[in-house]
């Protein structure tokens, strides 16, 4: 285990994981990008051409207003509308475990864009099982926070699954981050022994396969 | 429009303003329109508020919908009773910043409220053009409003602002002069005239042209055509509205009587007041204007325009930064013609913003005041302003 102190703990711990990974100077699509705040720090300390898309009003008006460059629409759809390779990343952060049909959006992802990050609660961590296993209830966890009947996160995925994800669908892992997080999220550690029963999230960096 | 027009409830206005004539086109060096015709001189009355920076860089033009004019904000004296049309945004800290902005509005070629249009004296004849003003278009207006920028020795404009047959011109302006236009607001607007909305605009006309009075359009020596006015202009208010601000605003209430007259006196509120607006506009506006204006809005296509085919391939010209607003309940300008020029922007790898916002007051949503569209309008400015001042 390696312990990272965040250096920008102006954002979650997650995204300055995601953050670390954007080239300067180059082109990124957010999608479900919230109240931007991953598209500001990127906009403002990486030099970042950043586009945003967010279903709710309320926050896509939040974005707007800091001075980014915001779309309201549905993710699936927005995609469509984009040539090839017309970003050079495009960023789905926490979102994945609520994509109605997550191969799709993934692989328009990487049609639009040159590389994909893809992040997500880890659903086997060590807590969830333990709380199943324990409580025989559908867990609930702070990263998973809703019951069952009141939950947009229609999907539940361990680090495990991606990667099979990924074989099945047919695009490369190029990175993969797993990480705790401490109570405020701000800051965290990054997982390497037995990641996928301790670590909350996984960041994957995506590719198109070769040939 | 106009009965929306408030002071600040602040108090902060941008203060006494100046109306202001720029004339050009004089002959032999006419303006030439879209329609082959020559027309001139051109006249243009416009205001100016707030002051342009040294390198010139601050100036946001405001195009007004319909019906308005080049006063969109302040007043002409200390005993004014009514402040310019968009009093709510453009002033001293406001969407529309006149501390940090030089804002131009000019009232639109084909109007009447001190342009050049169809009650304007025909130099050949010496009276009134009448129906032998040429038919102008969406295009000819802004190719006049370019004449003004030049005049006023601006080369690039921060952003071009506007909403309804306003947010037209402000598209047209995109893809006219795309070199001119850093920035870009079209507000509830279109990038063309749905069947919808022609045929409103046509039954509206037909009002017109139905009044007797009307002669063919030419009255300016005797009755005008009140009547088609009046109503041309309650059909106009129904549109604005929508299902749901109406049923807000009037339901079924009875205008000053506790039962139905049992003859055709305005019974409902909805009807009396139809009745009073439309009664109010043909005090300040000219029927013909309002025949010309609609026709120009009906032929705006941009589509059509620029050889293009496809409004991806009429946005592959522009090259400003957009920030597109709708309204959720705007049945005239929907959401999905919004959405239809954002695609094509979005296509053209354009710097595109988009924002719907919720709203019950149907199309005039954009004039009446709300925080959320002030704001939106403000960062959007504050950013292209920053993004073009590095």
């Amino acid at each position: 285990m390696s312990t990272m102190k965040p250096r920008d703990s102006e954002i979650r711990f997650d995204l300055q994981i995601i953050a670390s990974w954007i080239e300067p100077g180059s082109k990124v699509l957010g999608l479900g990008c919230g109240e931007g705040d991953l598209l500001h720090f990127l906009k403002k300390n990486r030099r970042v051409t950043c586009t945003g898309i967010e279903r709710n009003e309320d926050k896509v008006a939040k974005c707007i207003e800091r001075g980014l460059t915001v779309l309201q629409g549905d993710i699936n759809e927005e995609v469509l509308d984009y040539p090839d390779d017309a970003f050079d990343y495009v960023i789905l952060s926490q979102t994945l475990q609520q994509i109605y049909e997550p191969g799709e959006l993934v692989r328009s992802m990487l049609r639009i864009g040159k590389r994909g990050v893809v992040s997500f609660p880890n659903f086997s961590h060590w807590s969830v099982r333990l709380q199943l296993l324990t409580t025989g209830r559908a867990p609930i966890t702070k990263q998973l926070p809703y019951d069952w009947h009141d939950t947009p996160n229609i999907r539940v995925i361990a680090l495990k699954d991606f990667r099979r994800f990924s074989r099945e669908t047919g695009f490369s892992i190029l990175r993969e981050v797993a990480i705790n997080t401490d109570h405020h999220e701000k800051s965290g550690n990054i997982i390497k022994v037995f990641a996928n029963l301790r670590a909350t999230y996984g960041v994957f960096l995506i590719g198109n396969n070769k040939g | 429009m106009s009965e929306y027009i408030e002071h600040d409830k602040n108090g902060l206005s941008v203060g006494i303003v100046e109306k202001k004539f720029f004339t050009f086109a004089r002959p032999p060096k006419e303006m030439t329109l879209e329609n082959g015709s020559a027309l001139g001189p051109v006249t243009l009355t416009y205001e100016t508020y707030g002051e342009l920076n040294p390198d010139r860089s601050n100036a946001v033009l405001i195009m007004h919908a319909l019906s308005g004019d080049s006063h969109a904000a302040g007043c002409y004296s200390k005993d004014d009773a009514k402040p310019g049309w968009w009093e709510i945004m453009v002033g001293p800290g406001k969407g529309i910043d006149t501390d940090k902005y030089f804002i131009v509005c000019s009232n639109i070629l084909g109007s009447c409220m001190g342009s050049t249009g169809p009650g304007s004296i025909n130099p050949k004849t010496g009276k009134a053009f009448g129906l032998d003003f040429p038919v102008v278009t969406i295009g000819d207006m802004v190719t006049a409003q370019k004449a003004l920028i030049d005049h006023l020795g601006i080369e690039r404009v921060l952003s071009v602002v506007g909403g309804s047959i306003g947010g037209l011109q402000v598209l047209e302006w995109c893809l006219r002069y795309p070199e001119v236009v850093v920035s870009a607001i079209p507000l509830a607007t279109t990038p063309k005239h749905s069947a919808l909305t022609i045929a409103f605009n046509e039954v509206a006309r037909q009002a017109i042209m139905a009044d007797p009075n009307w002669n063919k359009g030419d009255y300016y020596n005797g009755a005008k055509p009140d009547l088609g006015l009046a109503v041309a202009r309650m059909i106009g208010h129904i549109t604005y509205l929508s299902d749901e601000s109406m049923r807000h605003k009037f339901g079924r209430r009875l205008q000053d009587r506790s039962d139905f007259s049992f003859n055709f006196d305005a019974d409902f509120q909805v009807e009396s007041y139809l009745r009073y607006q439309g009664s109010k506009f043909v005090e300040r506006f000219d029927a013909n204007s309002f025949l010309y204006i609609t026709k120009a809005a009906d032929y705006f296509d941009l589509t059509r325009q620029y050889d293009s085919g496809s409004l991806v391939k009429a946005f592959s010209r522009a090259m400003a930064k957009f920030l597109v607003v709708s309204f959720t309940s705007d049945w005239l300008y929907p959401t999905y013609q919004s959405k239809a020029m954002v695609k094509a922007m979005k296509k053209n790898d354009l710097d595109v913003s988009f924002c719907e916002i919720e709203a019950d007051w149907g199309h005039d949503a954009f004039l009446l005041p709300n925080e959320r569209l002030t704001a939106l309008m403000k960062g959007f400015l504050e950013r292209v302003y920053n993004e073009t001042a590095r």
